[in-house]
């Protein structure tokens, strides 16, 4: 390892920062794979590797890729929610891999809702 | 497969000492099967942190982004977290923390008691990151603030900042930091050390030692920073070799710290060279006295000398020497990098910023707490700590150690800060809170404490070599039953000639356990001593191994319980002991829920 100087210091903080942004619990986008039993068979495994691909290519620091239990609606599997900071989550159905990469560029990438394949906006009301 | 895996997942699990020793890297070794089982590796990680604090509900694994704490994870729990929460998105109830004053479960880490309600700025990074990574403590802020001291700093204005901040000594004595500092750069004698002091032996006390663990290179950044101010290239850490895992990271974090250059010669290009090495201690509790301690590096026999010269004039090798304690030093990162200002504006006036706590003995979360000064010990012990199990009373907290006091039930209003546990006869110590249940006996205790004392202390003076040795004959035959009137007294006059003539602070505080239960806990030493009874039915000697009728509930518990089959019982009638056979183990008592057996 080579000695560093101030300026590495910062260099390193920002680099280590992205792989623990895991952590951080603040980010800008967070995708939600719906990964049930049904959505497993239907092929959400292929769809989170592709988003993890993706992700890790691009070195994106800000978003959060997570999974989440059946959501209810097995017969339009894949599913995914794609909830940008600050707006509404979006659902989206019946993804395969070339979807959930338009998704990824338009949406979350670019804040435009891809309304092709988009089932709602909302989240579902939670009974009390 | 892309360069750098972007992991999704991250579990952190805690590899302090406490969690090893109840498994944690079994169930390491168990999750990292089950993901590769699922070929998983490469998009969920684990990492191993320092000391979580919730030691007593370890192995403990956070799994993030979520944050869901699973406590008292087992290897065979690995299929179950995979399975459900990693691939299917499912938290596992059975595995979530139970509040136990409302027995719900608590999912979110945030959520529950025990961390919502501490305050961190030493245990800043406990927890979420890896106990090993020197890239992981830069990213935290990491070596920022000796960067900021070298670049744009005098050393008397670090000094200065120190000041402000209030910063006192946290290995229990409380001196000003800033002034012991300004101290020893007044002396112009070349070369200089600066020694952390990890020497931790207080019963029930582990704070020093999950910060090395947990957080070393914070540590060594202070120290750094201290070598600067006070005009000192060489830095030592003495650290018991009784804690082989805080030395092995140690270790690992000064050899990581010299291949960046953030230790060894002209640092960050500033001309300024600090190194640090490390001195292995025996053990022994009186070489966490600063004089003694240095003698202990020297390689000598470990006993404290008459002061002055301060260590600040003449220290190790008789040079200028600087000594801080391990938490001490690891307030200073954050101190600089936020300012003075900024430490002072938390806590009391006397007592600023924030302090470690090692909760144990009986209570529900024994653990590691970090909480502003001048919080109450009521707050820590009922809020934090979860209160006292199994419905049992509150009865006395022993803080600081054999040279501390207890502060009794009707007292736990007491705000936590130097001046204040003084008032009350306790000492701040360096932070080991032993809670007592009313199932504790004071006198023992006290027993307890001044045994320790004898053991440590290290011959040199006589009130502490044969005081205390006194006082613990006394004791002794206090709790085995020949007490006599006038005891106490002489407890006390003999006590207070411990405190006022010893030559060191081991002797100077070693008759406080003995004092400050006589002075909340008076009754019980005249119980033992006048009615040869233990109230709290500790003292073998003192227990009559009767059962009381009236009080009997038949359900034959304690013959069932019984290891010497000394107690006869038939269904429908009250218990009796025998005691030709009776070995006073005491099981009975323990065992028996109504109070029974005096």
């Amino acid at each position: 390892m080579p000695k560093i100087s101030i300026e590495d210091l910062r260099k390193i903080k920002e680099q280590q920062l992205n792989k623990m942004s895991v952590r951080a619990g603040h980010h800008r986008a967070k995708i939600t794979v719906h990964m049930g039993t049904c959505g497993i068979a239907a092929g959400a495994r292929e769809i989170m590797t592709l988003f993890r691909d993706i992700i890790g290519e691009k070195d994106i620091a800000d978003i959060i890729l997570t999974n989440s239990g059946c959501a209810g609606l097995c017969a339009k599997e894949p599913m995914i929610t794609v909830e940008l900071e600050g707006s509404a989550p979006v659902k989206y159905v019946l993804l395969d891999k070339t979807k959930a990469k338009r998704i990824f560029d338009e949406h979350v990438m670019e804040g435009k809702v891809v309304e092709d394949y988009a089932l709602a906006i909302g989240s579902e009301t939670m009974a009390t | 497969m892309c360069a750098s895996p972007f992991y999704r997942m991250q579990l952190m699990m805690c590899a302090g000492t406490g969690c090893i020793a109840s498994g944690s890297l079994d169930v390491r070794d168990a999750l990292e099967r089950e993901l590769q089982k699922r070929n998983l590796q490469d998009e969920v990680q684990i990492i191993m942190t320092g000391c979580n604090g919730f030691c007593a509900m370890g192995p403990l694994v956070v799994v993030y982004p979520d944050g869901i704490f699973y406590n008292q994870v087992k290897p065979e729990h690995a299929p179950l977290i995979v399975e459900e929460h990693v691939l299917k998105g499912r938290v596992v109830q059975d595995l979530l923390f139970k509040e136990e004053a409302t027995k719900t479960r608590v999912p979110l880490m945030k959520d529950i008691g025990f961390f919502g309600l501490q305050r961190l700025i030493v245990l800043r990074n406990r927890g979420l990151i890896d106990a090993e990574s020197i890239d992981e403590y830069i990213a935290r802020d990491g070596y920022a603030a000796l960067a900021k001291c070298l670049q744009e700093m005098t050393p008397e204005q670090v000094i200065e900042e120190v000041k402000k901040a209030g910063l006192r000594g946290r290995g229990g004595g409380g001196f000003p930091t800033g002034l012991k500092w300004e101290e020893c750069r007044r002396y112009d004698s070349f070369p200089k050390f600066t020694i952390c002091n990890g020497d931790e032996g207080d019963p029930g006390a582990f704070m020093d030692r999950s910060v090395m663990e947990g957080d070393p290179h914070s540590v060594l950044e202070g120290m750094a920073i201290s070598g600067y101010a006070i005009g000192a290239n060489q830095g030592y850490i003495y650290v018991r070799a009784e804690y082989p895992l805080a030395i092995q990271r140690l270790e690992k974090a000064i050899h990581d710290a010299r291949e960046y250059g953030v230790l060894g010669k002209n640092i960050f290009n500033s001309g300024f060279d600090f190194d640090i090495g490390i001195a292995p201690g025996a053990g022994a509790f009186v070489c966490g006295e600063s004089t003694a301690l240095m003698y202990s590096i020297e390689g000598k026999r470990g006993m404290p000398r008459i002061k002055p010269p301060r260590s600040a004039e003449a220290g190790l090798w008789n040079q200028p020497t600087n000594l801080n304690n391990v938490e001490t030093f690891a307030n200073l990162n954050p101190i600089i990098l936020n300012g003075g200002d900024w430490f002072a504006s938390i806590g009391t006036e006397g007592s600023k910023g924030t302090k470690v706590f090692a909760l144990t003995g009986a209570i529900n979360n024994v653990g590691l707490v970090e909480v502003p000064m001048g919080t109450s010990l009521k707050t820590l012990i009922f809020d934090i700590g979860g209160g006292i199990p199994k419905k049992r009373k509150f009865k006395a907290a022993q803080i600081g150690g054999p040279s501390g006091g207890c502060i009794p039930n009707g007292m736990e209003d007491v705000e936590i800060d130097y001046e204040s546990l003084q008032g009350v006869g306790a000492m701040m110590g360096s932070g080991g809170v032993v809670v007592m249940d009313d199932m504790t006996c004071m006198v023992d205790t006290a027993k307890f404490f001044t045994n320790f004392s004898v053991d440590e202390s290290c011959g040199k003076c006589t009130p502490c070599r044969e005081g205390l040795k006194a006082m613990y004959d006394k004791l002794t035959d206090i709790c085995e039953g020949r007490g006599q009137e006038g005891d106490v007294e002489f407890l006390i006059e003999l006590g207070n000639h411990v405190n006022n003539t010893s030559h060191c602070g081991l002797g100077k505080s070693a008759a406080n356990p003995v004092l400050s239960t006589i002075r909340y806990f008076r009754d019980e030493y005249d119980a033992h001593i006048r009615d040869k009874h233990c109230p709290a039915l500790v003292c073998p000697e003192l227990i009559d191994f009767e059962v009381m009728a009236d009080k009997c509930k038949m359900c034959g518990a304690c013959f069932k319980a019984c290891p010497s089959n000394a107690i006869v019982w038939e269904k429908k009638k009250v218990a009796w002991i025998d005691r030709e056979k009776c070995t006073k183990c005491r099981t009975c008592i323990q065992t028996c829920k109504f109070g029974a057996i005096r």
